[in-house]
C-alpha cells in the first residue's frame, strides 16, 4: 500500500519535472523514487495488513513480487538514457506512464477482491497501450499499439464476463468469502461457475500471452519501441503471473480438477508453439517475443503445481527471466541505436570489437535456455521439481524437451556474434551503460549460484 | 409503489443470463468479422454492456449492492479504454488514411 502511494506521487512529480523542463533531473529522481518505493514495500514484510475492507491485502507473496516488479523497472530505466539519447524533450509522459502502470502491477499482486484485480489489470494495460504507441510517427509502433489495444480490450470483455459469472454463482467479489462459499458448496455449484472460472482463465491467458491466446504478442513486441518492449516483457508478465497465482490459489483450490486439465493443455500448447515458432524467426525482438511466450508456458507449470514450494519457484523464475530478458533487450537497444535494425544478422561479428556486450548477450541467452550455473537454470529446476511433486510428469517432460529445443534459437545470436563475420566499430553507450551491463551479468550468476538467498516465501 | 428490484425479478434469472450471453456473443462476432475499427469499438462496448446488465441482474437476485457498484467501475474503465482507443485510431489514420484494420499488416513473419 505504501508503495502505491509512493509510486503515485512519483508519477505526478515526474510530470511536474517535465513541465518545468528539467531533463537532467528526471531519470535520477525516478530511479531514486523507485528505490524508495522498494524500501517502503519491504518495510511491510511479515505484517500482513488489510486495507479498505480487504480490497488490498499486502502479504509476503505480494511484497516479494512487488520487489521483482520494482527491481526490473529500475533495471529497464537504467537503459532509458541510452535508448533516448537523441531525443531532446524530457519524455516525462513516457516515464510517468511507466510508473503509473507499475501502480496497476502492484494492485495486481496485492488484491483481496476481484474488483481490485480488474482495476489493476486495466491500469496496467491502458498505460501499456499508450506506451506501445509512444513512437508516434512510426507506423510499426502505431500498429503495435492498436493491435495491443484491440486484443487487450477484447480479452477484458472475457475476463469481465467470467467475473460476472463468478459473482452470480457465489454472490461475492471478496476472495476469502468466495473461497469459503466454494469450499462449502463444492458439489452444488451452478454451471456458470465453471464457465466463469474458465473465462477468467482465458482473460488472464490473453494478458500473459499463453497459447492459444498468444497471437498478439509477437506483433506487439516487435512493433513497440525496444525499451517499452523490455518493460512489457517483464512487468506485465510478472504482475500477470502473480495475479493468476494469487486468484487461483486463494479461490479455486478446492475445485482443482475443474481447471487444471484446461490449464495443463494450455501450458503444453504454449511451450510447444512458443519454442517451435521461435526457431523460424530472423528478427531478434520477434524471437524474444516467442521466447517470452514459451516462458509463460513454463510459468503456468508453477501455477498448476500449486504446492508449498511453487510460490518460491515462481518468484525465482520471474526474477531470473526478468534479468536475462532485460539484458538481451539492453544489447538490442545499443545495436539498434547504431544500425537501426534488429535482425539477428545485424549482430554478426559483434564480439571482436565489443567483448563485454557480446559476453552479456551470451550469458543472457544461456540463462534463458537454462544452462547451469546461471539464473535461468535454477528457475527452471525449481519450477520443474515443484510440478513433478504435484504429479505433472508428462508436462515436465514436454517442458524439458521444449527447453532443449529452445537452445536452437537462443544460440543463433551467440553464433552470429562469435562465429560470423561482420564489420563493427566499438559501440559506446552512456557511461552508466557498461556499469549496468556488468551488474546484470553479476546478478545472473548470483541468482544461479546462491539461489537460497532469494527463497523468501 | 413497487421497488425496482422487485420489477427486475419479474423475469426469471435464466432468461436474463441467456439474453446477456446472446448480447455478448453478438459483440464477439462483431469484433471478429467486422473490419471497420469504429464498429469494432462499438462491438467491444456491447460486450462490456452485456456484462454490466448481467452484473446488475445477479446483484438484484443476490440482494447485494456490490455488483451494482462494480458496474460503475466497468463503465469508468470502458470510458477510459475508448478514449485511448480513439486516440490510437487517430494516430493510425494519419498514416494509412483509413480506419480499416486490414491495413494494419506491416508486422508479420
Amino acid at each position: 500500500m505504501n508503495s502505491i502511494i509512493v509510486l503515485a506521487v512519483l508519477g505526478m512529480l515526474t510530470m511536474f519535472l517535465g513541465i518545468t523542463n528539467r531533463k537532467k533531473w528526471i531519470l535520477p529522481v525516478i530511479i531514486s523514487g523507485l528505490v524508495f518505493a522498494l524500501i517502503a514495500n519491504a518495510l511491510e514484510w511479515n505484517k500482513n495488513t488489510h486495507y479498505y475492507n480487504d480490497m488490498l491485502v499486502v502479504d509476503n507473496f505480494s511484497i516479494a513480487f512487488n520487489g521483482v516488479l520494482f527491481i526490473s523497472t529500475i533495471l529497464v530505466l537504467m537503459f532509458a538514457s541510452t535508448y533516448y539519447r537523441t531525443v531532446e524533450r524530457p519524455l516525462e509522459d513516457v516515464y510517468a506512464l511507466m510508473i503509473f502502470s507499475l501502480v496497476g502491477g502492484v494492485c495486481m499482486t496485492s488484491f483481496g477482491n476481484i474488483v481490485m484485480l480488474f482495476i489493476g489489470i486495466e491500469i496496467l494495460s491502458i498505460c501499456m497501450y499508450v506506451l506501445a504507441g509512444s513512437k508516434k510517427f512510426d507506423l510499426a509502433s502505431n500498429e503495435a499499439s492498436f493491435k495491443y489495444f484491440l486484443t487487450g480490450s477484447f480479452s477484458t470483455g472475457f475476463l469481465l464476463l467470467g467475473i460476472a459469472f463468478l459473482y452470480g454463482a457465489t454472490g461475492t467479489f471478496d476472495l476469502v468469502k468466495m473461497n469459503t462459499y466454494i469450499f462449502l458448496h463444492a458439489n452444488e455449484l451452478p454451471l456458470y461457475f465453471n464457465v466463469g472460472m474458465l473465462l477468467v482463465m482465458v482473460g488472464l491467458s490473453f494478458k500473459l500471452a499463453i497459447a492459444p491466446f498468444h497471437f498478439w504478442a509477437p506483433d506487439v513486441y516487435h512493433g513497440s519501441p525496444t525499451l517499452i518492449t523490455a518493460f512489457m516483457a517483464t512487468t506485465v508478465k510478472i504482475a500477470g503471473i502473480a495475479a493468476f497465482y494469487k486468484l487461483f490459489s486463494s479461490c479455486f483450490i478446492s475445485v482443482l480438477p475443474l481447471w487444471t486439465t484446461v490449464l495443463s493443455v494450455f501450458a503444453a500448447l504454449t511451450i510447444i508453439i512458443g519454442n517451435v515458432t521461435a526457431i523460424y524467426q530472423t528478427n531478434m525482438k520477434r524471437m524474444l517475443a516467442y521466447s517470452s511466450i514459451s516462458h509463460a508456458g513454463y510459468l503456468s507449470l508453477g501455477i498448476l503445481a500449486m504446492n508449498n514450494f511453487s510460490k518460491n519457484a515462481l518468484l525465482i523464475y520471474t526474477l531470473a527471466y526478468a534479468v536475462a530478458t532485460i539484458t538481451a533487450f539492453g544489447i538490442i537497444i545499443l545495436v539498434r541505436g547504431s544500425r537501426n535494425n534488429d535482425d539477428i544478422n545485424t549482430f554478426n561479428g559483434l564480439a571482436k570489437t565489443n567483448p563485454i556486450m557480446s559476453f552479456a548477450l551470451t550469458i543472457s541467452m544461456l540463462s534463458l535456455t537454462g544452462i547451469p550455473p546461471l539464473a535461468g537454470f535454477i528457475g527452471k529446476y525449481f519450477i520443474f521439481t515443484s510440478a513433478i511433486e504435484s504429479g505433472y510428469l508428462w508436462l515436465v517432460i514436454i517442458a524439458i524437451l521444449g527447453s532443449a529445443l529452445s537452445a536452437v534459437y537462443y544460440f543463433k545470436p551467440v553464433i552470429a556474434v562469435y562465429m560470423k563475420k561482420g564489420e563493427w566499430e566499438p559501440v559506446v553507450g552512456t557511461p552508466s551503460y557498461k556499469f549496468i551491463i556488468i551488474l546484470l551479468i553479476v546478478l545472473m550468476f548470483l541468482i544461479g549460484i546462491i539461489p537460497n538467498t532469494f527463497v523468501l516465501l | 409503489m413497487e421497488s425496482i428490484s422487485n420489477i427486475v425479478q419479474y423475469v426469471p434469472l435464466q432468461q436474463y443470463v441467456i439474453f446477456c450471453i446472446a448480447l455478448f456473443c453478438i459483440g464477439v462476432v462483431g469484433v471478429l468479422i467486422k473490419r471497420n475499427a469504429l464498429v469494432i469499438f462499438m462491438s467491444i462496448e456491447m460486450m462490456l454492456n452485456a456484462v454490466n446488465l448481467l452484473l446488475v441482474v445477479f446483484s438484484v437476485y443476490h440482494n447485494d449492492p456490490a455488483g451494482q457498484v462494480f458496474v460503475f467501475f466497468v463503465m469508468l474503465v470502458a470510458a477510459a479504454e475508448v478514449a485511448i482507443g480513439l486516440a490510437l485510431l487517430v494516430l493510425v489514420y494519419r498514416h494509412t488514411h483509413s480506419i480499416d484494420v486490414n491495413f494494419l499488416n506491416k508486422l508479420k513473419w
